[in-house]
């Protein structure tokens, strides 16, 4: 029998139909949608007199735009208010299930959908959001897709797609000590590049992926999208069922055990062969920031920002550039570069875990006076554990503002904007020119150097912070 | 929804030789809160094209009249980033039909092709020869041709191939798009999904 991929078994099973000399027509288990990518999809099936083919299919929730104080009130913001109003309204009018602002489930919908067990292996997942990827941290197919797809699933529940290449990335070994798996990801993506994984759908492998939580596994699928990969996924396993299990939507009693039995057959086959394979050692990567305009330009923290020796052309142009964006020169080091904010949140890294330990990092210590610091859980959920452990007080007294539910400072759609020219270290996934606000300067790190920075005030190594 | 057809398109180029543009800067996110599709042009590379108080600024491309046309010939790993299919609204509909580049991200390439704008995939080599054929003299026309998958620097006539899909060569030359072809398959998926 053919030796096949995780990918492959996937996929396969749900082609309706290959094209000749085109696409897949692809078919759809869950859509996730949200108030920003949806309202032109809905539009579009109004003017062709088309509805929604299998409301059951999709779940949505506002997360993108929605402002993070004050959300028992009116939207301010006139625009943001229409587009949530307007998911309000189509997802009345066709029946979708909607986890709305205030509600027990609302929050970022990639950290609903594994938190209410609707994100299982063996599925296919989209929604109109690039982090889509995050959920194939369960061994699924998962991919962000634009308006026109969107409103394909709804229409037909499929998609037409051509099948990615195949690449695998193993990470062996153990990591040390402050070494998260954010630092394993921005690692990665500083080794192969912000385009390295394009054209490919990636499987992670190896016993530093195999030894991760279902959350921090999460964080590594999240940002696949950042080396260009279309999606990335991990095998199920114990730690994936034991996740699941009792999950408001996961199977129950006999459909527990019987979709449990189905997601073990889901794995690489033993000589399966991948378009492309890297692999990395654990022990070599260290706390990882980033200092340019794209999630592929990280450093270890400890690290200098790469001179200009080798570069030419649009590539040295594009490089200086980025640099000057920053304000960074090339070849200084990253150590001790002043900071104005920190942010903790996004589809990325505001999960419990995150907060969980950001909160013991700083307990007992002060953030910085010329630091900001932001704290924004992934969901209502997040944010309900977060007061029940006592985290909430510990982080107030770091001086930290604890805000509401949504995707916030990632990409600044409602008010929480990073001021122009200020720099903000962030657990978010993007560095890109104003992604945090209109001139903004974004570093990238995980929570843990994110919270050694906010007590420091300074870009510093995490593992040294409380050394004395 | 349907575009209008795309089968041979001649024009002066705007060149933008910058690599890694991600779809933050082709429309940034601020710009992401409409609840239809239109007016998006008017934002596109809006923190490249405008200061903070809305004024133009002079070195960027759009804003020197010496450069025009359908086609937007730009540096590597051009459109990565967020999905979001505005990216493409804005190319669209501040008029752009084509987006040259030696390298694309995946997504946004997908989003091109199902909404008529065509992304057209040169080597390095040939993507430089444009870029520097443009910059010397901004009358330059390129030709795309989509039924002979060829693009043309019209001045030297020295040529490229470009790939697409039959499928997809076929619904940009007729200006179809995904969903009337998923419709029409309504039953194969329905029994499809039946088990599912």
């Amino acid at each position: 029998m053919e030796k096949t991929t995780l990918f492959d078994k996937i996929w396969d099973a749900h082609v309706v139909k290959s094209v000749p000399a085109g696409p897949d027509v692809f078919f759809i288990d869950k859509h996730f949608i949200h108030e920003v990518t949806s309202p032109v999809a809905f539009l579009n099936l109004e003017k062709r007199g088309i509805g929604v083919k299998n409301p059951s299919r999709t779940v949505a929730t506002p997360d993108h735009n929605v402002p993070t104080v004050d959300q028992d009130k009116t939207i301010k913001d006139k625009l943001s208010r229409m587009q949530v109003e307007r998911l309000r309204e189509n997802c009345a009018k066709y029946g979708i299930e909607l986890h709305d602002l205030g509600s027990a489930h609302h929050g970022i919908v990639h950290v609903i959908g594994p938190e209410l067990g609707i994100t299982q292996p063996g599925m296919t997942i989209v929604c109109g959001d690039s982090h889509t990827s995050t959920h194939g941290a369960f061994g699924a197919i998962a991919f962000g897709i634009g308006t026109s797809e969107v409103e394909m699933v709804l229409a037909t529940q499929c998609i037409m797609q051509s099948k990615a290449k195949k690449m695998k990335i193993s990470i062996d070994g153990v990591a040390g000590k402050g070494v998260t798996s954010k630092d394993l990801i921005l690692y990665v993506i500083a080794q192969i590049s912000a385009a390295g994984a394009t054209g490919y759908f990636v499987e992670y492998a190896g016993s530093a992926i195999q030894s991760l939580s279902m959350e921090a596994r999460m964080t590594v699928c999240n940002m696949s999208i950042e080396m260009g990969a279309r999606g990335g996924l991990i095998a199920p396993d114990e730690t994936t069922f034991e996740y699941l299990k009792g999950k408001d939507y996961a199977p129950k009693g006999e459909d527990w055990d019987k979709a449990v039995a189905y997601w073990k057959t889901l794995k690489t086959d033993e000589g399966a062969v991948f378009d492309k394979e890297y692999h990395f050692d654990a022990a070599d990567i260290e706390p990882m920031i980033t200092y340019g305009t794209n999630p592929g330009m990280g450093i270890k923290v400890k690290g200098n920002i790469p001179t200009t020796e080798g570069m030419e052309g649009s590539n040295k142009t594009s490089y200086l550039k980025s640099l000057a964006y920053m304000g960074f020169e090339p070849g200084e080091a990253i150590k001790g570069k002043k900071v104005d904010f920190v942010f903790v949140g996004s589809c990325t890294n505001g999960r419990i875990e995150d907060i969980r330990s950001v909160a013991e990092y700083v307990k007992g210590h002060k953030k910085a006076d010329n630091i900001t610091a932001w704290i924004v859980p992934g969901s209502r959920e997040v944010e309900k554990m977060a007061h029940e452990e006592g985290l909430v007080k510990i982080l107030e007294e770091a001086g930290f503002e604890l805000r509401q539910p949504g995707c916030s400072a990632c990409l600044a759609m409602n008010d929480d904007k990073i001021p122009s020219g200020k720099y903000a270290v962030s657990t978010s996934n993007r560095n890109f020119e104003g992604r945090q606000g209109p001139g903004a300067r974004t570093m990238l790190a995980s929570p843990l150097t994110v919270a050694a920075v906010a007590i420091a005030g300074v870009i510093c190594d995490p593992r040294e912070v409380f050394q004395n | 929804m349907a575009y209008d057809k795309f089968t041979v398109l001649t024009s002066t180029a705007v060149p933008l030789p910058t690599d890694n543009v991600d779809t933050d800067q082709i429309i940034p996110a601020r710009f992401l809160k409409a609840t239809e599709r239109e007016g998006f042009g008017d934002n596109l590379f809006r923190d490249w094209r405008y200061d903070v108080e809305g004024n133009p600024k002079k070195d960027f491309v759009l804003n020197d009249p010496t450069y025009s046309g359908k086609i937007l010939v730009s540096g590597r790993n051009f459109g990565s980033g967020s999905s979001r299919e505005h990216a493409v609204w804005a190319l669209y509909d501040y008029g752009f039909r084509c987006v040259v580049s030696s390298f694309f991200a995946d997504i946004f390439k997908n989003n091109c092709l199902n909404i008529g704008v065509l992304p057209v995939t040169v080597s390095p080599e040939f993507s430089d020869k444009l870029m520097d054929a443009i910059t010397a003299n901004p009358a330059t026309t390129i030709t795309v041709d989509i039924p002979s998958q060829k693009i043309t620097l019209d001045s030297t006539g020295e040529s490229e191939s470009f790939d697409i899909n039959e499928y997809k060569k076929d619904n940009m030359q007729n200006g179809f798009d995904d969903i009337d072809y998923l419709l029409s398959m309504s039953e194969e998926i329905d029994a499809f999904a039946a088990d599912k």
